[in-house]
C-alpha cells in the first residue's frame, strides 16, 4: 500500500464548528479527492456546495450533472481518468445511481459515495432523519457483488471516516459508502483538521511495468491490483460485461465465477482488516446494544441510563457497517443474554444480528420508522425487558 | 455534568440560525465546552418561523435535539406564542421588547428583556438585531464568556461588518450586565 | 485466425486486432464508421495515447472493445456522462464517444443534451440505423413514421427525432450528418472534429440489415446504398430543422454547424482565473511533487556547481 501525507493543498487544518456535510467534503479534499459530480438533493447538497466553493482554491474540478444516473456515470470517467473522486445523495438520488455502482463493481473503479439518509420510501421525508438505505447500499445493484460502507456519528466523524473511505477505496478497488443521516449531516459541532503531515492518503496503485504486460485487473481476492489513468499508453479497456484479466469480454459461467469471487471475496476476505467497531463494557455485559450512526449516541445515553440502574449492559457500535461484523456478533452471542438493536428503520441491519448470532441468543429489534431519532426511554426500555 | 439547552427563535431573515452558529462555534472553540447545533430544514424553516438550537454540555453531548430547555430567545411574537410554553420552571426567556408582546409576566420564568431592534437601528441598521440580542444572551446567561463569542464572529459575519457587529454585541451585553445588575433603564 | 498470415491489417495499430473477428452482422454500417474513425485518427496526427473512447450499450456499444485506444464499455446511454468525467479529470485526453441511436438519443438522451449545452469538449458519433440492434429490432427515437420494429409491429406512430436539429438545438457547436455511403466525408467530419474543442456531433445514416431492412422488405445493403446514393442530398450549413427523415424519403446529409464557442473547461478555468488569478491550476501538481521537483532541481544545479 502507497501511503503518503496529504496534500496540503487539499486540508484546511485547525479547529472548526461544522456540520457532517461539510465536514464530509472537507475530508474528500484532505484524502486528495479532485473530481466532484454532484446533483443536488437534500439533505446532502452541503458537501457539494463546500465542494464547489473550495474546488477552485484546491485546483479541483466540481461539476453539477443533469442527474445523479450522469453524476455517478462521471465518477467512473474521472477515476480512469486518473482522479480519486466522489459524490453525494440521499434516497431518491441514491435509488438513481444504482446501475453505475454495479458498472463501479464491475469495473473495480475506486469512488467514495456518501448516502446522507432521509426518510422515505420515495420523496418520504426529505428533510428528516432516517436510517433506511441499509440493506440498499449492500444489496441495490443487480448481481452478486460486495462493497464497503462506514457510518460516522458525529461531524468529526464524517472528516475522518471519508478520508478512511478513499483509503480503503484506492486499496480494494471498490466503491465505499459513509452511510450517514440527515441529523449528522445537518449537526453542526467542533471539528478538528488535523494538519497534512499528520493525514495519512493511500495512493493509487498505479501501473508502471511494460505495457504487454499490463492487466487492468488480478482475480485473487485480494486488494492492492494496480490500475491505471488514461493517456498513460496502456490503452486499458474496462466493460461492465463479464471480462478476463485483460479487460475483453468473456461471457462464460466459469469467467463470471472467477470475477465474481474476486469482487466479493476480496471484502470477505479481509473483513477483519477492514471492519473497524467500538465496544464499550462488552465483555461481562448480560445486554449489549449493537447500533451505528446517530442511533448509537442515542443508544449511549440509553445505556448509561441502564447501567445507573445496575444493569450491565455494553454498547457496540458499528463504525463499518459492510461488510459486517459475523465473527464478533457469533462470538458475543455465545456469551450475552440478548443483543438490543435500535435503527432508524423497520429492521435493516437487525437480520444481520439474528443470521450471525443464529439463534444463541435473544435478538431485539427496536426499530423507528424515520423522521426523527429514537426517544432514549424506548431503548432503555428495551435493555430493562432484555435483562429480565 | 451539566447540560444546557438553548432555542434561538424568530423570524427568517433575523439571523437566528447565526446567533446559534456563533454561539456553538464559541462554546465548542474558545469555551472548552462541547456543543451541537442543530436546526430545522426545508419548507417549514423558511419563510416566517425559524429556530436553531444548541445543547451545551461538560461532556460529549449524546442526544442533539432539546428536550428541555433553560433558555429561550425569542425574537419574534410567532417564535415567542409557539415556544414559550417548553420552558420549565426557572427558564430563562429573553425577548425583544418591542416585538414580542407577552401573554403574561410569566412569575416561574427568569424573563429578561432587551429592545434589540431599537439598539439595532441605533447603531445604523436593523440588521445588527441578532448580535445586540447575543450580546445580551451572552451576559444575562453566563452560558459563554464575551471574549469567546466574539472570537466566534469571524467567518459567522462578513468580514467588513465585523466592527459593527462587535459593536453591536457590546451594546447588547452592556446592556444584559446593567439589566442583571438591576440598574437597565 | 492464422498468426503466420502475412498480410497485415491496415488498421492494425488502431484496432485490438486480437479481438478479431467482431460481432457485428455481415452488411452492417457501423464496420464502414469504424473504418473512417481509425483513418480520421490517423490523418488527424493525434497521439493516439492521448486518445480514449466510450462507449455504451449496443451493437456499436461494442466498438470500444476494438479499437486500440484507452476504452470504456459502460452501461446504457451513458457514455456521454463517463466520457464527461474522463474528459474532465484528464484534460489533456480527446474523447470520442460512439454510440447508437437508441443508446445515446433513448436513454441517453437526457445525457446528450446537456453535453451539448456545456459544449463540453467531446466527439459524439452517433450510427443511426434506427433500430436497437442488440435486442432485436425495436423501434427507437429515430424510427422514421410508419416503419416497421418489432415493437410497432403494425408501424411505427410515433414522431421521431432529427438528431442534428436536436443537437444545434442543445447547443452543439459542431453537427455534421451522412450516410454510410459517404466515407470520405465521414473520415473528414471526424478529423474535423478531433481537431476542434467542443461538442462535436456526427450522425451516420447506417443500415441494419438483419432487422430493420429485413423486417421493412428493403432488401440488403446494396439495396440501402442505391437508396442512399438515390436520395442523400449535401446540403451545408443548412437550417438543422429542415433535416428531418421520413421512412425511404430524402436524406438531408452534410455539415450544418460549425461554430466556434469556448468549451466547458475553457469556460470553467477562465472563470475560476477571475476568482482565484493567473495562477489558478486545475489539478496541478501536489505539494510533496512539487517539493520533490524543487529538490531534484536543486540537486541538480548543486551537481552542475561540483563539476
Amino acid at each position: 500500500m502507497n501511503i503518503v501525507t496529504a496534500d496540503p493543498k487539499g486540508v484546511d487544518a485547525g479547529p472548526h464548528f461544522m456540520d457532517g456535510d461539510h465536514a464530509i467534503a472537507e475530508g474528500a479534499l484532505a484524502a486528495g479527492c479532485r473530481f466532484f459530480a454532484g446533483y443536488p438533493i437534500t439533505p446532502s447538497t452541503e458537501t457539494a456546495e463546500r465542494f464547489a466553493e473550495r474546488a477552485p482554491e484546491v485546483g479541483a474540478l466540481f461539476i453539477q450533472m443533469e442527474d445523479e444516473i450522469a453524476s455517478i456515470a462521471a465518477l467512473i470517467g474521472g477515476a480512469w481518468g486518473g482522479q480519486k473522486v466522489m459524490t453525494v445523495t440521499s434516497g431518491p438520488g441514491f435509488s438513481l445511481m444504482m446501475e453505475n455502482i454495479g458498472l463501479a463493481v464491475m469495473t473495480e473503479t475506486p469512488m467514495v459515495i456518501a448516502n446522507v439518509q432521509r426518510g422515505g420510501p420515495s420523496t418520504g421525508l426529505p428533510t428528516l432523519t432516517a436510517q433506511q438505505d441499509m440493506l440498499q447500499v449492500r444489496f441495490g445493484s443487480h448481481g452478486d457483488y460486495n462493497i464497503i460502507a462506514l457510518s460516522p456519528d458525529s461531524p468529526q466523524e464524517c472528516f475522518d471516516l471519508t478520508i478512511e473511505a478513499f483509503n480503503l477505496s484506492e486499496f480494494y478497488r471498490v466503491p465505499v459508502f459513509i452511510m450517514t443521516d440527515e441529523t449528522v449531516g445537518h449537526m453542526h459541532e467542533k471539528v478538528v483538521i488535523p494538519p497534512a503531515d499528520q493525514i495519512k492518503v493511500v495512493e493509487r496503485n498505479l501501473y508502471k511495468g511494460p505495457k504487454e504486460d499490463f492487466r487492468p485487473y488480478g482475480f485473487d481476492s485480494q486488494g492492492g491490483h494496480p490500475m491505471t489513468r488514461a493517456g498513460d499508453g496502456y490503452r486499458f479497456h474496462i466493460t461492465g460485461l463479464t471480462h478476463n484479466e485483460r479487460g475483453y469480454p468473456v461471457m462464460t459461467p466459469e469467467q463470471n465465477q472467477i470475477v465474481l469471487t474476486h469482487l466479493i471475496e476480496k471484502i470477505n476476505g479481509n473483513a477483519d482488516k477492514i471492519i473497524r467497531l467500538e465496544e464499550d463494557q462488552v465483555e461481562g455485559a448480560e445486554v449489549v446494544v449493537l447500533s451505528y450512526g446517530i442511533t448509537s449516541r442515542i443508544a449511549v445515553r440509553a445505556v448509561q441510563e441502564a447501567r445507573k440502574k445496575g444493569l450491565k449492559v455494553g454498547s457496540l457500535r458499528l463504525i463499518t457497517v459492510w461488510p459486517f461484523c459475523e465473527q464478533r456478533i457469533r462470538d458475543l452471542s455465545q456469551k450475552v443474554k440478548a443483543i438490543v438493536v435500535p435503527e432508524i428503520n423497520y429492521g435493516q441491519m437487525v437480520r444481520e444480528v439474528e443470521r450471525s448470532a443464529a439463534g444463541r441468543c435473544q435478538v431485539v429489534s427496536v426499530n423507528h420508522c424515520g423522521g426523527a431519532v429514537h426517544d432514549p426511554l424506548v431503548i432503555l426500555k428495551a435493555i430493562e425487558e432484555a435483562c429480565r | 455534568m451539566s447540560t444546557t439547552e438553548i432555542r434561538f427563535s424568530g423570524f427568517g431573515g433575523q439571523g437566528i440560525i447565526r446567533c446559534a452558529l456563533i454561539t456553538g462555534k464559541a462554546l465548542s472553540l474558545y469555551d472548552n465546552k462541547f456543543a451541537t447545533m442543530t436546526q430545522s430544514f426545508g419548507p417549514e424553516a423558511r419563510g416566517s418561523a425559524c429556530s436553531a438550537q444548541v445543547v451545551v454540555s461538560d461532556e460529549r453531548v449524546l442526544y442533539p435535539y432539546i428536550t428541555r430547555p433553560g433558555v429561550l430567545m425569542a425574537l419574534s411574537q410567532e417564535a415567542y406564542d409557539k415556544y414559550w410554553g417548553e420552558l420549565p420552571d426557572g427558564g430563562i426567556l429573553i425577548t425583544d421588547e418591542d416585538l414580542v408582546k407577552m401573554g403574561s409576566d410569566h412569575p416561574n420564568l427568569a424573563v429578561r428583556r432587551v429592545p434589540a431592534t431599537r439598539f439595532a437601528e441605533s447603531l445604523g441598521n436593523r440588521l445588527f438585531t441578532n448580535l445586540v440580542a447575543l450580546g445580551f444572551f451572552t451576559a444575562v446567561t453566563g452560558v459563554a464568556t464575551a471574549d469567546a463569542m466574539k472570537k466566534a464572529l469571524p467567518g459567522l459575519v462578513p468580514g467588513r461588518f465585523l466592527k459593527i457587529n462587535i459593536k453591536a454585541f457590546e451594546k447588547g451585553y452592556e446592556h444584559g450586565v446593567q439589566c442583571m445588575a438591576g440598574s437597565a433603564p | 485466425m492464422n498468426d503466420n498470415t502475412e498480410i497485415k491489417n491496415p488498421l492494425a495499430g488502431v484496432l485490438r486486432t486480437e479481438r478479431m473477428p467482431h460481432i457485428w452482422c455481415p452488411g452492417c454500417g457501423i464496420g464502414s464508421v469504424v473504418t473512417c474513425f481509425a483513418e480520421a485518427t490517423k490523418r488527424s496526427n493525434i497521439d493516439p495515447d492521448k486518445l480514449a473512447v466510450v462507449s455504451g450499450i449496443g451493437c456499436s456499444g461494442r466498438m470500444a472493445g476494438y479499437v486500440n485506444f484507452d476504452s470504456i464499455h459502460s452501461t446504457h446511454g451513458r457514455a456521454i456522462p463517463v466520457a464527461t468525467g474522463l474528459k474532465l479529470a484528464n484534460p489533456k485526453l480527446k474523447v470520442v464517444v460512439f454510440s447508437g441511436d437508441g443508446d445515446l438519443t433513448g436513454i441517453g438522451g437526457n445525457h446528450f443534451i446537456h453535453a451539448a449545452r456545456r459544449n463540453m469538449d467531446l466527439v459524439v458519433i452517433c450510427v443511426n440505423n434506427f433500430t436497437y440492434g442488440m435486442t432485436g429490432g425495436q423501434v427507437t427515437p429515430t424510427t422514421p413514421s410508419s416503419a416497421n420494429a418489432s415493437t410497432t409491429p403494425y408501424g411505427n406512430y410515433e414522431y421521431p427525432f432529427s438528431l442534428p436539429f436536436l443537437a444545434d438545438a442543445a447547443g452543439a457547436t459542431y453537427v455534421a450528418r451522412w450516410t454510410s455511403l459517404h466515407s470520405r466525408n465521414i473520415t473528414q467530419s471526424i478529423e474535423e472534429a478531433l481537431q476542434r474543442r467542443g461538442f462535436s456531433f456526427i450522425e451516420v445514416i447506417t443500415p441494419c440489415t438483419t432487422l430493420y431492412l429485413r423486417r421493412n422488405r428493403l432488401g440488403d445493403g446494396v439495396d440501402t446504398l442505391q437508396y442512399y446514393q438515390n436520395n442523400a442530398v449535401i446540403k451545408h450549413g443548412i437550417d438543422t430543422r429542415e433535416t428531418a427523415i421520413g421512412f425511404q424519403g430524402q436524406i438531408v446529409v452534410g455539415k450544418f454547424v460549425d461554430r466556434p464557442k469556448p468549451d466547458y473547461l475553457e469556460s470553467a478555468t477562465r472563470c475560476n482565473v477571475k476568482f482565484i488569478g493567473d495562477d489558478y491550476q486545475l489539478y496541478g501538481k501536489t505539494e510533496p511533487e512539487k517539493q520533490a521537483e524543487e529538490e531534484a532541481k536543486k540537486a541538480a544545479s548543486g551537481g552542475e556547481s561540483a563539476v
